[in-house]
């Protein structure tokens, strides 16, 4: 009996040292995400040893990180960014790689445009130069980030050595609450394992709540797997999964298609197999979250309080939770709903997609941001997201309520363009990392949904979005 | 050795994302944990020199100048999988990293570029903060080759590293140049695959 992992892995392995069955092994790679960041040194190293790309074609490359989200005609004025961005146009075009563009409809942040292309498809092994690849396990993939070196791997053998993970379960069964989403089980998931929970595992997350969720929200899910410190994060192939791919770009047509889908209906985890580890989280127990801390497990529901530090007996934990909080600028006990913000993001990889937006938008619908809101923003996470929603009239709704409706890209996620907090600003932030100076130095992130962050733009400070809608 | 008292360190406060714009592999080190070693904010081009030192970081305390091992607590490089992280380690002088434990990928990164990530219980990486801090001069011996580390009284403990990387590590081998040859195995893999599922080629 083989869990989806261990399926995805043996179906990839191309060669083993066969005497050390706890060793390395070479694995294939089918899809290789590239962007501007984490890939210009992979591309120098290549070119330096004298080296071919060994798949153009399973390469599928955009700027992300450093483009602005206002205004394009007039490029990237940073000079270092935009020879960033130009370096991989260079590269791509030198190598025969397909890239979308800055001004292409098609761009946008790295892991929503794969999905939304049919470029990231069930049973693949799929890598980028970027954490969040977990992203695409939501499509039963075995995806994860890599490093740099392991980019330039990549590009010249189409293979990665690797050693095998353990197998982690996390069950969640039942149904959700109205207004609970995605995004609060993940940071639920985090703040009952820990950052460093999901370390040396692979997590498949099931159970009746997780077959209930769209492809989106199951992106959501596995987005935040690295944030509980698995590399990867994954969910079985069901009904939801193929109607999702249907009909994309890069998903097969035809004779092909039905071909495809019987292998990927085998994408599942047999019934009866064991995991390593077993964690359980009662759906209908989960509450919309908020992040009070420094580290996404720094974590609490709406209804919660800011944690007493003089509480905690390991002083390790007590000495980080006090550093955490003068950071935060909280004072212990205070409740979650006493916090007042001065900034709004709603955009990343974890929360951007089309059904995102929708959600936040029916939160605002004819209602204003609050006066103490300096800026809220929706950063969406590709152009054909953007046109989507500017179709439905969402933007209408974002910018009556006062939001600013963006170009879209990773934005306000970690601040490398001009879309950054000032130092002690305060955002509500529908990203993925509440690090320090992550979204700017000093500034303080809190991560929610984004019906959480729509319902903290309305009333200025956080509420339970279940009160308002 | 250095020890820096915290845990969770994340990639973002190991090199700060304004530093990634480079397209650069060296030179990171003059802005490891730029947050928390000066006073004001950083940005790339700036000549450090002229920059304020934050004089409560130790690293920037005298005694610990030089130094070539980080010893840090759990969970060590978790978050962003920036190799700029390692690299900004190793271009500052670090060769060893010690920790309870590390994040997987940061600790996979390390491996590519010859920066030694040692994970040690927690107790004894406990004792090694408590005995820095009261010694000057503090010294610690780690031998790849044995895989041990050594405290300055003597006392030895081993650690766990994978075969195949100690064997790259300690012989400088380039991963790729290793990989390729196997390049008629990755091609009859691929071709099968080809064959099998035709949609991944498509
Ligand atoms: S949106 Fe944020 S987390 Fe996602 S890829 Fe961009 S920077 Fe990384």
């Amino acid at each position: 009996m083989q869990t989806l992992y261990d399926k995805l892995w043996q179906s990839h392995v191309v060669h083993e040292e066969s005497d050390k069955p706890d060793g390395m092994a070479l694995l294939y790679i089918d899809r290789h995400l590239v962007h501007e960041v984490t890939s210009p040194q992979a591309f120098e190293g290549l070119r330096l040893a004298g080296r071919k790309p060994w798949r153009p074609d399973s390469i599928l490359a955009v700027a992300d990180h450093n483009v602005p989200t206002t205004e394009r005609s007039h490029g990237i004025s940073d000079p270092i960014s935009r020879l960033q961005v130009e370096t991989l146009d260079q590269n791509c075009a030198e190598l025969g790689i397909t890239e979308f563009k800055m001004n292409d409809l098609r761009q946008g942040i790295v892991h929503v445009i794969g999905p939304e292309q049919g470029a990231t498809l069930p049973g693949m092994t799929v890598v980028c130069g970027d954490s969040h690849t977990s992203t695409h396990g939501a499509f039963a993939c075995l995806a994860f980030g890599i490093g740099t070196s392991e980019v330039e791997h990549v590009l010249a053998t189409q293979c990665l050595l690797l050693k095998k993970a353990k197998a982690m379960q996390v069950l969640v069964e039942g149904k959700l609450g109205h207004g609970v989403t995605a995004k609060d089980i993940a940071l639920a998931v985090v703040g009952k394992i820990g950052t460093a929970g999901g370390t040396g595992y692979a997590i498949e997350f099931a159970g009746s709540a997780i077959r209930a969720l769209s492809m989106e929200a199951r992106m959501t899910l596995c987005n935040m797997a690295i944030e509980a410190g698995a590399r990867a994060g994954m969910i079985a192939v069901d009904d939801t999964t193929i109607d999702y791919i249907k009909g994309r770009p890069f998903a097969p047509k035809g004779e092909l298609w039905e071909k495809a889908v019987a292998y990927w209906r085998t994408l599942k985890s047999d019934v009866g197999v064991t995991f390593d580890q077993v964690v359980r989280l009662d759906a209908a127990q989960v509450k919309p979250q908020v992040t009070w801390g420094t580290s996404p497990e720094m974590v609490t529901t709406v209804d919660g309080r800011v944690p007493d530090p003089s509480q905690i007996a390991d002083a390790v934990k007590r000495h980080d939770m006090e550093r955490a909080l003068k950071y935060m600028g909280l004072t212990p006990n205070m409740s979650i709903s006493e916090i007042r913000l001065d900034k709004i993001f709603i955009g990343s990889c974890t929360n951007s997609r089309i059904e995102d937006l929708r959600a936040a938008a029916e939160v605002v619908k004819g209602r204003h941001i609050a006066a103490n809101i300096k800026l809220a923003m929706v950063v969406p996470g590709s152009g054909l997201v953007k046109h989507q929603a500017e179709q439905e009239g969402l933007d209408r709704i974002f910018r009556d309520a006062g939001f600013e409706w963006r170009e879209p890209g990773c934005s306000m996620c970690l601040a490398m363009n001009d879309d950054r907090l000032a130092p002690g600003e305060r955002c509500a932030s529908t990203s993925n990392r509440n690090f320090e100076g992550r979204q700017g130095p000093g500034g303080r992130t809190h991560l929610v949904s984004p019906v959480m962050a729509a319902a903290a733009a309305v009333a200025g400070h956080f509420v339970d979005v279940q009160e308002i809608y | 050795m250095a020890p820096l008292d915290r845990a969770n360190i994340d990639t973002d406060a190991i090199i700060p994302k304004q530093f990634l714009k480079s397209i650069k592999r060296s030179g990171f080190g003059q802005n490891l944990f730029d947050e928390w070693r000066y006073l004001d904010h950083g940005e790339p081009g700036m000549d450090v020199t002229q920059r304020r030192l934050n004089p409560d970081f130790v690293l920037n305390q005298p005694r610990y100048r030089g130094a070539q091992i980080l010893l840090a607590r759990a969970n060590f490089g978790c978050g962003s999988s920036r190799e700029h992280a390692p690299w900004a380690l190793q271009d500052y002088g670090f060769r060893v990293i010690i920790a309870p434990s590390f994040a997987d990928i940061f600790f996979s990164n390390c491996f590519k570029i010859g920066l030694l990530p040692i994970v040690l219980d927690t107790n004894i990486v406990d004792r090694i903060f408590h005995e820095v801090s009261s010694t000057e001069d503090y010294c610690l011996t780690v031998s790849l080759e044995n895989q041990t580390v050594t405290t300055p009284s003597g006392e030895v403990c081993t650690f766990d590293v994978d075969m195949f990387r100690k064997h790259c590590l300690l012989n400088g081998l380039d991963e790729i140049g290793l990989t390729l040859q196997y390049a008629d195995k990755i091609k009859a893999f691929e071709e099968k695959r080809r064959t099998e599922q035709p949609w991944l080629f498509a």
